[in-house]
């Protein structure tokens, strides 16, 4: 909402200056946005003195004119008028200015082979007066001394806009925010002066509201203005409307916006005359259609409200007037209409046709329905003003009574929610200033509100209204009390951030990707989930919810790659999506590695990333956390953008009950399809939500200290096995012989090729053997060794390489 | 008795030239070895007449300790030497590149949200979630906004369905509303989290963040909020004053509702937060609206208290120095190095919130 301090002082008398009142609407909850000087259009006009004429050598009527505009060097202007002579005081126009008259914007330009840098004016062009028969000429002694000033004084008013919160449409005109800062002790609030109209006639225009469910005009006022002539609004009323930066266009027009922006009270100007046979207030049939007077065709739905004639629609009630009865300059009659139309009737259809207008805006938040009258009679006073006229009596249809609330209030309750006292004499003061009527019953006092306040309903809307007036400053801070009585995260949320720094800790930065993606890359992760759309995308390619972070994580690390980065490491721990309902969502932290270790290290032998680096990320961080890793337990099913033979998934058992993580190459497929190039690509998934909470806490996780001092012993073993055979399950094999004294085993090879059969392969392993009751002997150690041997060798076919 | 001076005599001398490890060894076996000089003379020692036994065996040992001490002083002189003389060989050029490590770093919103967590942690607040996607009900309706009211307008929503019933999350409010009906009074969470409006332009984002705050017990007031915030506000920006100003403002699920402003100045280009004249809005709060905790079946005749939403990524900005808000979330490898947090960062209260 745009206001400027004059307008205000309309209806505020005040002492306070422009900053002041700025600081003050921003006080009281009318946050003033920005106040700024409004430009205008007619700040470059200079007075000018024409120096020098001469012929223009290619046309006899014009001259050329050297024009001192008070710079160094004067200017050339080709002029037509036979007034232009040396020594002539003109009001000169430079280029780039724009001609108010027929809003022409200035070039340099030739005129018949002579450069011309800008105009001198007529008063005609600069809308001062007709007279446009020759450049105005300004008095000598009183312009002299002004040669290349601004000829127009220039503003210094500041166009204050202020954000209205949707609470507040009461604040949507001027006395409305002047009343507020009267309440809050800023000024005076003027009495709105109105003259006395000599109203003989009847309204003849017969006005109905047709009796249906869902009608959405409630009360429909209307004044009809007989012999109207329609101009040009005087200055004083063009100012007003420019001033909020709006476009003049007639003074009924003009008058109807004025009292909008002045009092909140939209009108509607109809020209009689092309209203056929008196106007019926109804709900539209779905497929009529109208064109507004934004120009556009509109095809309606059922039950919009609509105002119409006999021979169709003239208008989308409270929202936009139709091209067929709207009022031009050789309108004669006019009809002004002053309505209240439902805020959600309002709000619907404007939602559906897709219309905002600033009539809409205001009856979508409330308009008071009780300015009916006053609308229609500052109207009538104005248009008879301007235009002339008869004014006929009021016609007011009403279909609903709307009623003015009315509540309660315990005076108690206001140091309850804020914190401080305020006596009941100040509140009244307060409340009154805002337009309440306040009785004392008892302790209570009883309150009615005001017509223009529909927002307030209860006793807490009181408590707002007064402590907003009487200052925010004045609640009294209240020391936060140092204190806990239940821990701050949850074991889900540490285990979040756990693993968060720890992976972070492994050389991965930390990145923060939409939850949507594009739905393309989406699908490469998709597996068996369902996509999820989003209806209204904020742009193609982020048009689904992801259900893998690796389609975002994949996008992000191509488009570093395209930045000249080889060795990149990126994940993100957040939400995947499996479904449309809340709560279908899940944590996961997701990482991607691509290029090389130690890439030109003089020291070590660069290598691909692969995935035993991403399997460590993994296990790392779960061992970390917290899991063993002796019970992790890993198989190599794993979803389809993975390499099939290169990748697994982790689970905290051998139980297998969840999937806590998947590691390993992305399918090269992948990459082909997204068009990444990159020496190599591995990555991981860890399921936050699948991995099963330890119950234990930090302090009885440490079990008793027990430790051996005896001998410990190291053999080392070599099967040849099968080639499919997996390693996990052979350790297991040699852990399970005895628990008790097989502390530790190690791979430390695996061979393949000359001198193993093809099918098979070879496993060396350290095996570290100690008890903790005695030094073993050897004769135990052979036998133990014996145990192993013949364990592996039953249980999988292996046979020790002797 | 001559043999023993001359044994020594000879011995002294030949132990002052410059010998190497094997020479000096030689002259021990010499003197000590089964057969050697002084070994020798030891066995005379039975021979010898019982008077002059004793000062025999006195000068012999004597002689003995006299040389044995210079030997193996004489050794360990060429020890010393000899390592001296190999750890000069095997020196390396110091400043050679180390192994090669990488730094992973956390990003600046996690971390933020880190330092936030532990500061309202201090006061009592536990972390509460919620989902991203939202119905209808909890992000608006239950929240004082009905569908028919113009707020909505303000929140740019995706949609799910067509029906409209399901939506990304505009603000982290619902979090309230779940928390409310899933346990009872009092409550006192923050809520930090993912929000989305379909909103995108250098300074919106379609995704952002939000942490909500929820206290809500018998007595709590506009004092208790604004001294929270204060709080808050000091703690986090780690200044001992701040400049904070509350304006009355309009939520639909708080009232009365307040804007808070925090004073700052630019000085060198950079933002100084706490001094100057100029305001910077930095969060919506009110005391929770009674028909939101009607909503949630809280009875408002016991209980009351206030909410407040913070954007994080703001906060990030305005701490860290980050003019770009779309940089968040465009994982460029150097922004995030630029901006990340070593991991080992852990935002505390002992420790302080950033170094």
């Amino acid at each position: 909402m745009k206001i400027t301090t004059n307008w205000l002082k309309d209806h505020l008398d005040t002492k306070l200056n422009e900053n002041q009142i700025i600081d003050k609407l921003t006080d009281i909850g009318l946050e003033v946005e920005s106040a700024d000087i409004q430009s205008s259009e007619l700040d470059s006009f200079l007075v000018a003195k024409i120096v020098k004429t001469e012929k223009h050598p290619g046309a006899d009527r014009l001259k050329v004119c050297d024009v001192d505009i008070g710079i160094k060097n004067s200017v050339k202007v080709v002029c037509g008028a036979p007034n232009a002579r040396e020594g002539l005081l003109t009001i000169y126009a430079p280029p780039g200015a724009t001609i108010p008259k027929n809003q022409m914007k200035l070039v340099v330009s030739k005129i018949r082979g002579v450069t011309s840098y800008g105009m001198l004016c007529s008063e005609s062009e600069l809308n001062l007066s007709n007279e446009s028969d020759g450049i105005t000429e300004l008095l000598s002694e009183k312009y002299d001394a002004k040669i290349g000033k601004n000829y127009f004084p220039k503003s210094n008013l500041k166009v204050i806009d202020i954000s209205i919160t949707p609470n507040r449409a009461d604040c949507l005109g001027i006395r409305g925010i002047a009343r507020d800062l009267s309440a809050a002790g800023s000024g005076k609030l003027k009495n709105i002066k109105s003259e006395k109209l000599t109203q003989k006639n009847k309204q003849k225009i017969n006005i109905k509201i047709i009796k249906e469910k869902n009608q959405g005009c409630a009360i429909f006022g209307s004044c009809l203005i007989t012999g109207v002539k329609n101009t040009e609004s005087p200055n004083w009323l063009k100012e007003k409307i420019i001033s909020l930066g709006q476009k003049p266009i007639s003074a009924i027009v003009d008058v109807t916006n004025y009292i909008m922006f002045d009092l909140n009270r939209p009108l509607h100007a109809y020209d009689a005359d092309k209203i056929d046979r008196g106007i019926i207030v109804r709900n539209s049939k779905k497929g009529e259609t109208f064109k507004a007077l934004d120009n556009k065709n509109y095809k309606l739905d059922n039950d919009m409200c609509v105002i119409t004639d006999n021979s169709g629609i003239l208008g989308l009630g409270g929202i936009i007037g139709g091209t067929r009865s709207g009022t031009e300059l050789d309108t004669k009659n006019v009809l002004i209409e002053a309505a209240y139309f439902s805020p959600k009737s309002i709000r619907k259809t404007s939602k559906v046709l897709n219309i905002d207008t600033d009539a809409k805006f205001r009856f979508e938040r409330g308009i008071d329905p009780l300015s009916i009258e006053l609308g229609l009679q500052r109207a009538a006073e104005l248009i008879k003003k301007i235009c002339g006229g008869e004014v006929s009596k009021f016609d007011i249809q009403n279909f609903e009574k709307i009623k003015n609330n009315s509540i309660k209030f315990d005076p108690l309750l206001f140091e309850k929610i804020t914190g401080f006292k305020i006596d009941q004499k100040e509140m009244t003061k307060i409340l009154n200033g805002l337009g309440f009527e306040v009785k004392k019953e008892k302790k209570i006092m009883a309150l009615k509100v005001p017509s223009w306040r529909s927002d307030i309903e209860q006793e807490i809307d009181i408590i707002e209204e007064l402590v907003r007036i009487h200052g925010y400053n004045k609640i009294q801070i209240v020391e936060p009390e140092k204190s806990r009585d239940k821990p701050t995260l949850n074991n889900k949320q540490k285990l979040f951030h756990f693993l968060q720094r720890s992976i972070a800790s492994k050389g991965f930065l930390e990145t923060i990707t939409w939850s949507f993606t594009d739905s393309k890359i989406n699908q490469l992760f998709i597996e068996n989930n369902k996509e999820i759309k989003i209806v209204n995308p904020i742009s193609s390619d982020l048009n689904v919810l992801r259900n893998s972070i690796f389609s975002n994580l994949i996008i992000y690390l191509n488009k570093n790659l395209d930045r000249g980065f080889k060795d990149v490491s990126l994940f993100e721990i957040g939400p995947t999506f499996s479904g449309s309902q809340p709560g279908q969502q899940e944590t996961v932290a997701s990482g991607l590695r691509s290029g090389k270790i130690s890439r030109l290290s003089w020291l070590e032998k660069d290598r691909l990333v692969d995935v035993f680096d991403v399997k460590k990320d993994v296990i790392q961080s779960l061992v970390e956390a917290g899991f063993s890793q002796n019970k992790l337990y890993i198989d190599d099913k794993t979803p389809s953008y993975y390499h099939p033979g290169k990748s697994g998934r982790v689970f905290l058992s051998k139980d297998k009950e969840k999937v806590i993580a998947f590691f390993g190459e992305i399918h090269p497929n992948i990459l082909k399809k997204i068009d990444i190039k990159t020496e190599s690509l591995v990555g991981f998934e860890i399921f936050l939500d699948n991995i099963k909470q330890t119950k234990k806490s930090l302090n009885n996780q440490k079990t008793q200290y027990q430790y051996s001092d005896f001998q410990k012993s190291e053999r080392d073993f070599a099967f040849v096995i099968d080639k499919n055979f997996q390693v996990q399950e052979l350790i297991e094999i040699i852990y399970d012989v005895d628990k008790n004294l097989i502390k530790r085993v190690r791979v430390f090879d695996i061979y393949e090729g000359a001198n193993i059969p093809e099918d098979k392969k070879s496993i060396a392993l350290n095996v570290v053997i100690q008890s903790s009751k005695k030094t073993l002997k050897d004769e135990d150690l052979d036998r133990i060794n014996q145990v192993i041997i013949s364990k592996v060798e039953e249980k999988t076919g292996a046979k020790i390489r002797s | 008795m001559s043999d023993i001076k001359k044994i020594k005599d000879e011995f002294l001398l030949k132990l002052k030239e410059n010998l190497n490890l094997n020479q000096v060894n030689q002259i021990k076996t010499d003197l000590f070895g089964k057969n050697g000089l002084v070994s020798s003379q030891f066995k005379k020692l039975g021979a010898i007449a019982e008077d002059e036994r004793k000062k025999f065996a006195s000068d012999l040992n004597s002689v003995k300790d006299e040389l044995q001490n210079i030997i193996s002083s004489k050794v360990n002189d060429i020890e010393i030497k000899e390592i001296n003389e190999k750890l000069e060989k095997e020196k390396v050029d110091i400043t050679l590149p180390e192994r090669p490590f990488v730094q992973g770093k956390i990003h600046p919103v996690s971390q933020v949200i880190d330092e936030i967590s532990s500061i309202f942690s201090e006061i009592g607040f536990s972390v509460e979630e919620g989902p991203d996607v939202e119905n209808e009900y909890n992000n608006f309706t239950a929240l004082n906004t009905p569908d028919n009211h113009p707020a909505r307008d303000m929140h740019d929503t995706f949609y799910l369905d067509d029906k409209k019933e399901l939506l990304l999350r505009t603000h982290t409010s619902p979090v309230q509303i779940r928390t409310m009906l899933k346990d009872k009074p009092p409550f006192k969470i923050i809520a930090p989290g993912r929000t989305y409006r379909s909103d995108s332009d250098q300074t919106h984002a379609p995704m952002f963040h939000q942490v909500e705050g929820l206290h809500i017990d018998k007595d709590i007031n506009m004092g208790h909020l604004k001294g929270c915030l204060n709080y808050f506000i000091k703690e986090f920006f780690e200044v001992d004053k701040i400049k904070m100003r509350f304006r009355p403002s309009h939520f639909p699920f708080t009232e009365p509702s307040a804007e808070v402003d925090i004073g700052y100045k630019i000085k060198d280009g950079k933002i100084v937060i706490g001094e100057g004249n100029k305001w910077l809005e930095i969060l919506g709060c009110g005391m929770v609206h009674p028909n939101v905790l009607k909503n949630v079946k809280v009875d408002t005749t016991k209980y009351q208290g206030y909410a407040f939403g913070i954007g994080i990524d703001r906060l990030a900005m305005l701490k860290y120095g980050i003019n770009d808000l779309r940089a968040f979330f465009d994982c460029d490898y150097r922004w995030l190095n630029h901006f990340g947090f070593d991991p080992l960062d852990v935002p505390s209260n002992y420790r302080g919130l950033s170094r």
